[in-house]
């Protein structure tokens, strides 16, 4: 009997259940102890500023961070790769009761003479922030020195939740704002906050906008470059997904230059098509920027629809379980699969706020569970008590889906196909199909008829190789 | 990416750039995940334990568990106390293992905490249930590297649980060093083979490498049990592969129950299985099977019959000291030629031991302690080579230079077969035999001009 912590009650919730009521508890560090699935202040930071791709990342610390964040993201770059090497400290004994100053100015002072970089972001790590390096001031000097911003970031891990980290890396890029010519920015001019341009994504969703007629300033941070963010102070509209890590950058600049901001998800058909109408009717003095919008739409749904509902035939009634990252992409992903026929049955993420999980209650079907800050126990647990067939994640949750024989769908750093836009939910469908109908699981015992407890009991029960339903030609269906 | 990369080296003081280590906690954590119903668990901010899981679960392609103390800001002004003590409750309570290996990380090393206090502390409280085992070992970061932790838990495990009762268990003790499961399960059929019982510390093999049969455990069967361990102090030999990873633990051990120690480099290659067999043999005083010789002269019939596409090639090697060294020696006796070797391990033996292995037979090799892959790529822009063999951070470089790519050692996170296929043994000499002639003949088969193309190789 796999049991749930319980000081971690409060962090589980069912929808329907009479005798909860209470709010979700959330924002709480892990329990220690706890097999938490989530990171630190250091990961948030570093995750949200890595695929600035014509920028130094030196991380300041002894080597494991560095060497555990080196080339992880599937953050493509049109230009620069420099991000993609890993540059560390390596602070050894000495430095640690000496101080790392001299060895953080030497390695910056190395590292733009030999990549000239466009800037430079050195991270604190826990020990630095133990140690009492003033990085700052290092950081002034260099750049001073070298006629480039080197900017700190303020990620010590201990210092918070992988959220304090993402406000430490807004903090950072809000350095740069400001100092960039906004000469050739036009009126219909948008951010695009909180894409990452996983396996290309942000370069679907920019395509979106300049068929509408919107001219797209820079993303932060997908495939940004660091003369892009200089001058997106200039844009009129700013678009916020992942909102756990970009709304206070979002802030900021409303604060400060005065753009607005809206929230915008482009997992889904519906969500996506929201955001584009919604940027659409922001700028209303335009009225051809809507008739272009709705054209977008229809003729992109028009290509993706007939296979979905292909898709959707075959996972009518299947159930999920989702935990994510951040929650704001865990409602796309609960429409989403509602598109294609699925249900949602477990909902978790490692960084949602009490509004996020209460919106999402909104949303599930009764029965639905939903999770904050969950362990492998528990979702092990959840995934048994519901019956899944398919487990959305990242990295640590794939091999319990498998170990369960419960397909599985990357919807983190490591996906391999765009899942963003209208084509990203084509693949998305396919990419759950192609997971939840796999011939293994039949080889399976979970899978197996009931009561056929070993392999060699009876043979197994035959099932015909499923055939992908878009590539049937008609004939066949 | 790596278009900073240039054959001009300049001095850098202060800078790793594409680093061959990675930290100390990650290697212990691997370390005590070779415990049965062992929990490992990370004393320090809960990213660390995060990366490492996830580090480990690329490699394996497994569930990797371990908790962490979680550490806040109050943690790093007061120390850690608190939170260890409220971890080990929580972890006996809902995790019920029945060992929990503590490794610390940089944070915890700095503060300060004095585990075995808080351990004892814990115990008294009742915090740890009786029958439970609660051990330590201190990983600072910023010493050495992942198998130095590795190493450091092993020699832990030893001091706190091994036992002498005087009366010898007839077993051989083998320390397999920081190898995959392939690996020390290898191992285990070549003792079966040899009919010499033994013990294996740490053993992953069962626990990194179990089926998919439904069921999700989150202590497997695999694993050495804590009576296995205990046991060690009464078995009549150890035998420690890999001067990095393993001597350590065999001190240990000789040390505290007077076990005589044999130290060996890892089973990797011809040369090293041989001496490990050898040593077995002299250790437990049996005479060699004729199964375990035809298994060596396959591998040897294999070496004659493709020597032709294996000589003189020149090939860098990155990685893990104790896996370079083995593999280096295995490089020399298929007639490659070993001309860089790095390891991002500090410590001069093995830049010692690399000379002593590749000196007689090449006039010029380089050999790097401490090292990282980009000094490496430097030295192969001014020279190239054939292959490259090491762990998936190689490829940027296999990419740039167009070199083939043997992947070998930790971590491989783009390849799924490893952790079944071991690389020691006679078995593993040839399944590197293997990947080796295939990369090279398939790279000339698709790169050669038509008239060169053969079918018939």
């Amino acid at each position: 009997m796999i049991e749930i912590i319980p000081d971690r009650e409060g962090q589980v919730l069912r929808k329907g259940d009479g005798d909860k009521s209470a709010p979700m508890v959330c924002d709480k560090k892990s329990t220690a102890g706890s097999v938490s699935q989530r990171a630190c202040v250091f990961c948030g930071s570093r995750v949200v500023l890595y695929p600035i791709s014509d920028a130094l990342h030196v991380v300041h610390g002894p080597v494991g961070c560095a060497a555990y964040t080196w080339d992880i993201r599937g953050s493509l770059s049109s230009g620069a790769q420099i991000n993609r090497n890993s540059f560390s400290t390596d602070l050894r004994e000495m430095d640690v009761i000496y101080g790392g100053e001299k060895k953080l100015t030497a390695a910056l002072r190395q590292l733009i003479d030999r990549y000239h970089p466009n800037a430079a972001f050195v991270y604190s790590t826990c020990i630095v922030g133990v140690i009492g390096d003033d990085v700052e001031a290092v950081c002034r000097t260099v750049a001073a020195e070298k006629g480039i911003p080197v900017i700190p970031v303020h990620s010590e891990g201990f210092k918070g939740t992988k959220k304090d980290g993402y406000r430490a890396a807004c903090e950072a890029v809000a350095t740069l704002l400001g100092t960039g010519s906004t000469e050739g920015i036009k009126p219909h001019s948008i951010n695009i906050l909180g894409d990452f341009n996983l396996a290309g994504e942000t370069w679907i969703i920019r395509d979106y906008y300049e068929r509408m007629g919107i001219q797209v300033v820079t993303c932060i941070t997908g495939d940004a470059k660091i003369e892009d963010i200089r001058r997106a102070h200039g844009a009129k509209l700013n678009l916020v997904q992942c909102s756990g890590s970009m709304t206070h950058l979002a802030k900021m600049m409303e604060e400060k230059y005065g753009i607005p901001y809206k929230r915008a998800s482009y997992f889904g058909i519906e969500d996506m098509s929201a955001a584009l109408y919604d940027t659409a009717k922001f700028f209303s003095d335009d009225p051809t920027i809507m008739e272009r919008a709705q054209n977008l739409v229809r003729e992109e749904v028009g290509k993706i629809y007939p296979q979905l509902q292909a898709y959707r035939e075959e996972l009518q009634g299947k159930k999920a379980a989702i935990y994510v990252g951040g929650s704001f992409k865990a409602f796309s992903l609960v429409r989403a699969l509602r598109l294609i026929g699925m249900q949602t049955a477990v909902v978790g993420s490692q960084t949602g706020g009490k509004e996020d999980y209460e919106q999402l209650a909104e949303i599930c079907d009764p029965g639905t569970i939903i999770v904050d800050d969950s362990n492998p126990l528990e979702l092990a647990k959840f995934v048994l008590e519901k019956d899944v067939d398919l487990f959305i994640g990242g990295v640590k949750e794939r091999p319990i889906a498998y170990k369960l024989g419960v397909a599985f769908c990357d919807h983190n750093h490591e996906r391999k196909e765009p899942l963003a836009g209208y084509l990203g939910m084509l693949n998305f469908a396919k990419e759950v199909y192609s997971s939840v109908m796999s011939p293994v699981w039949q080889f399976v015992p979970r899978r197996r008829l009931q009561h056929q407890h070993s392999a060699f009991v009876t043979t197994p029960v035959k099932k015909q190789h499923p055939v992908d339903p878009c590539t049937q030609t008609l004939e066949e269906k | 990416m790596l278009d900073g990369t240039t054959a001009e080296i300049k001095e850098r003081s202060a800078l790793r750039i594409n680093p061959a280590k990675t930290c100390q906690p990650i290697g212990a954590m691997y370390a005590a995940l070779g415990i049965h119903g062992c929990l490992p668990h990370s004393h320090g901010s809960q990213g660390c334990c995060a990366y490492h899981r996830s580090q480990l679960t690329r490699h394996y392609k497994e569930p990797v568990m371990a908790t962490t103390s979680s550490f806040t800001e109050g943690s790093a002004v007061f120390g850690g106390m608190a939170n260890l003590t409220t971890a080990l409750q929580n972890i006996f309570s809902i995790y019920n293992p029945d060992i929990v290996a503590i490794h610390t990380t940089c944070l915890s090393e700095v503060i300060g905490d004095d585990i075995p206090t808080i351990i004892k502390k814990a115990r008294e409280e009742g915090k740890v249930p009786e029958g439970k085992y609660v051990i330590h070992t201190n990983t600072p970061s910023f010493v050495g590297s992942h198998v130095t932790g590795f190493s450091n838990m092993v020699a832990s495990i030893i001091k706190y649980l091994a036992e002498k009762t005087g009366k010898t268990n007839d077993r051989l003790n083998i320390i397999p060093g920081y190898v995959d499961p392939s690996d020390m399960k290898e191992i285990k059929r070549l003792l079966g083979m040899l009919n010499v019982s033994s013990i294996i510390l740490p053993d992953t093999s069962g626990v990194l490498d179990t089926g998919l049969d439904g069921n999700y455990a989150m202590y497997p069967k695999g694993g050495t049990t804590v009576d296995n361990i205990k046991s060690m102090g009464d078995s009549f030999a150890t035998l420690a592969l890999g001067h990095f990873a393993s001597h350590a633990a065999a001190t240990q051990l000789e040390n505290k129950c007077n076990v005589p120690a044999g130290f060996l480099e890892l089973p990797i290659g011809l040369t090293g299985t041989d001496r490990f067999i050898n040593a077995v043999r002299q250790y437990a005083t049996i005479d060699i099977p004729e199964s375990v010789e035809e298994e060596r002269a396959r591998v040897i019939d294999l070496m004659s019959d493709l020597h032709q596409y294996l000589h003189k090639k020149r090939v860098a090697i990155a990685g893990d000291p104790d896996h370079v060294i083995a593999m280096t020696q295995f490089l020399v006796d298929l007639d490659m030629e070993p001309v860089y070797v790095v390891t991002g391990t500090p410590g001069q033996f093995f830049e010692r031991r690399i000379n002593e292995i590749v000196k007689s037979t090449l006039p010029e090799f380089k050999a790097k302690q401490a090292g990282d892959l980009f000094e490496m790529h430097q030295w192969m822009k001014q020279k190239p080579v054939d292959l490259i063999i090491g762990n998936s951070y190689c490829k940027h470089i296999a990419r740039v230079e167009n070199i083939p790519l043997i992947r070998f050692g930790f971590p491989i996170m783009d390849r799924g077969t490893h952790r079944l296929f071991p690389t020691v043994g006679y078995a593993g000499a040839a399944r590197l035999i293997n990947e080796m002639v295939n990369a090279l003949l398939d790279k000339k088969d698709r790169e050669c001009e038509e008239q060169w193309f053969e079918l018939i190789q």
